[in-house]
């Protein structure tokens, strides 16, 4: 356990060197991106494993002991997030190099996505909040390199605001931790957990709602969502699926890590995450339906699913907790499915806008049942993934008797159908409107490159394998809720 | 922890605020300049530690300055650094383009917000399509 936990953020960041000195030789950069990344799923499911066998594991960085070094802590959530997320990168990264464009023009994109990789890596596994820092930070500005990479005025503009929004995500990250250093002399999360009830009660919830807001901002909760809309749309497509599937979900991760690890259960702002679960899920959702642009539609159902899984953290139960973790996962290959599937329908029809393209269901029959199952997935429609984790998810919440919420829930899931039916109405049925030239032989028949399809294929194959994986999953899901409710084991693993 | 600093604190927090509500990307920037100097400076004043430099071998006995935020201090300034690069590459590339150092509008949104004849124009078609088809039926028929 000890010499795998560094390996996800030390491989890609070698890597990253590696393919930076290879910027003349696109195949080589893409051997190695994909080999890491390859690598790093399969050291991501050796820590799960480890983790769900012997409980969490720890390693501290450059030799220095327990509060004062860093610590790289793995246990079931952390382990759970690696291995969804790895798979994820190494889809995207191969539809990157099926599709014109970025990929192929850039050759910084390479070195930029793997240090994206560590970043997402760090900041699951760090167990220190100023090294998390550093991890979003890593994320971030690769993050903003990505969004901003071909440089068109759009990508300018909306990277500007993204940019300046997370900078102030940042910079209030610094203050709080500033903040709890002087409070508490630490910045160990495991040490932090057991100084932080010797405070007095006000300033401990006044870190639980910093804590909150630091991390809403990242994770696009309501009302500090509406950067995300706006600039992910402008991203080339695969850079927008990874964002889409990872950037909010690392947010969540860090509010739940930190609202259970350094949140006493008197302080804990439930009602409050209740609120604000219910109001990002119906405001997102509302947002949705306005839209008339395939990208900008599913950006706002980021938003409003991530209520859902805020919305299991607030109940601060186990079913609740295991129930939002699940939801977590699903949506990591849900989004990043159905905006690489977006994506094939801007390559293949040459728009995403609804007005302006139809008829794809006959015209790409693939592409659309690789929208279709993700799509259908997502509004919560029986048997697919979507469904057995939004159904655990209201279980808890009726267990919770949040009723409010829970009802708020199960409409916006309704709604959620609705506008998933307007793209398909929109973009697939209808008369044939394709205003793009098809470039190759497989794109004029399927609407893409095989890349392109085959890495959307491994996706929607792969959340298929969570709804059968449903059972065992949703135990592990619930195991590793066990482990946030009483971090014990967590702590005694860096501090021992 | 010293009042003076603590004010300083207060006031870069305050002025950069100020800046970043204006609508000039230059002088978003150097607000958040001022915003990540005060967020640095707090980072600093977080120790309480006050003493002499903690140089390993350089004290006997007396009292040291805690490092620990001043490593802190240090790497958020580095990367604050590097950012702000960033940022004015940013916003030169943005006055390259529009010749303007305003933040502008989402473009997208207004529209949705103003008018909605995209959808309006679609459902039309729909509307003549259909009748298009009762008439080659009825042409049909006859």
């Amino acid at each position: 356990m000890r010499v795998l936990l560094p390996l996800p953020v030390v491989l890609p960041l070698l890597a990253a060197g590696l393919s930076m000195a290879a910027a003349r030789r696109r195949w080589l950069q893409r051997l190695i991106g994909i080999v890491t990344l390859g690598t790093t799923t399969a050291v991501s499911i050796a820590i799960l494993v480890l983790a769900d066998r012997d409980g969490p594991g720890a390693a501290m960085m450059g030799g220095w002991g327990a509060p004062v070094g860093i610590a790289l802590v793995a246990d079931r959530f952390s382990g759970l997030m690696m291995v969804v997320a790895s798979p994820v990168l190494l889809a995207v990264l191969v539809f990157a190099t099926g599709q014109p464009g970025t990929e192929r023009e850039q050759p910084a994109f390479h070195p930029v996505y793997l240090v994206l990789a560590a970043g997402i890596g760090l900041s699951f596994l760090t167990g220190d909040l100023f090294n998390m820092f550093v991890a979003f930070e890593m994320m971030l500005t690769a993050s903003y390199v990505l969004i901003t990479i071909g440089g068109r005025a759009d990508q300018i503009r909306t990277g500007m605001t993204y940019v300046v929004i997370n900078l102030i995500a940042s910079t209030l990250f610094v203050a709080m931790v500033g903040f709890l250093y002087s409070a508490t002399g630490t910045v160990n999360m495991a040490d932090l957990a057991g100084r932080i009830g010797e405070l007095p009660s006000g300033v401990r919830l006044a870190f639980a709602l910093l804590l909150f807001v630091v991390f809403g901002i990242k994770a696009a909760v309501f009302p500090l969502f509406f950067w995300l809309p706006d600039s992910y749309p402008a991203a080339p497509t695969a850079v927008t699926a990874v964002f889409a599937g990872l950037l909010t979900k690392v947010g969540v991760y860090c509010i739940i890590r930190t609202q259970t690890l350094l949140v006493a259960p008197p302080d804990r702002p439930a009602g409050f995450i209740l609120w604000v679960a219910g109001l990002t899920m119906v405001v997102g959702v509302l947002g949705a339906i306005a839209q008339n642009d395939v990208k900008r539609i599913l950006s706002f159902h980021i938003v409003s699913q991530i209520g859902y899984m805020i919305l299991g953290l607030g109940l601060y139960t186990a079913a609740g907790i295991g129930a939002a973790i699940l939801y977590v996962l699903n949506q990591i290959v849900l989004k990043s499915t159905l905006l690489l599937t977006a994506g094939l329908v801007d390559h293949g029809a040459g728009s995403s806008r609804l007005a302006e393209v139809g008829g794809l269901a006959r015209r790409f029959p693939i592409l659309g049942w690789l929208f279709l199952l993700p799509a259908l997935s997502l509004a919560g429609v029986p048997p697919f993934s979507g469904f057995v984790a939004k159904l655990s998810v209201i279980q808890a919440g009726v267990d919770g008797r949040a009723w409010a919420v829970v009802g708020a829930a199960v409409v916006v899931s309704v709604l959620t159908l609705y506008s998933m039916t307007k793209i398909w109405g929109g973009v697939f049925w209808g008369e044939v409107e394709v205003v793009a030239t098809p470039t190759d032989a497989t794109t004029e028949r399927h609407g893409g490159t095989v890349p392109m399809l085959a890495s959307t294929a491994a996706l929607v194959v792969g959340s298929l394998a969570l709804a059968v994986l449903a059972g065992p999953l949703l135990a592990l899901c619930q195991r590793a809720a066990g482990d946030l409710l009483d971090p014990t084991a967590y702590i005694d693993a860096v501090l021992r | 922890m010293s009042l003076v600093l603590a004010f300083a604190t207060a006031l870069l927090f305050s002025l950069g605020t100020w800046l970043l509500l204006q609508r000039r990307l230059s002088r978003l920037i150097i607000g958040l300049g001022l915003i990540g100097h005060g967020a640095n400076l707090l980072l600093m004043l977080s120790g309480d530690e006050r003493g002499v430099a903690p140089f390993v071998g350089a004290t006997d006995g007396e009292r040291v300055a805690d490092p620990m935020p001043q490593a802190l201090a240090l790497t958020a300034i580095v990367i604050a650094f590097g950012l702000s690069a960033f940022l004015l590459a940013l916003a030169y590339r943005s006055w390259q383009l529009t010749g303007d150092d305003l933040v502008e509008d989402d473009v997208e949104d207004r529209r949705i917000a103003s008018n909605q004849t995209d959808v309006d124009e679609e459902v039309a078609d729909q509307v003549l399509r259909g009748a298009a088809d009762d008439e080659v039926a009825r042409g049909r028929d006859t």
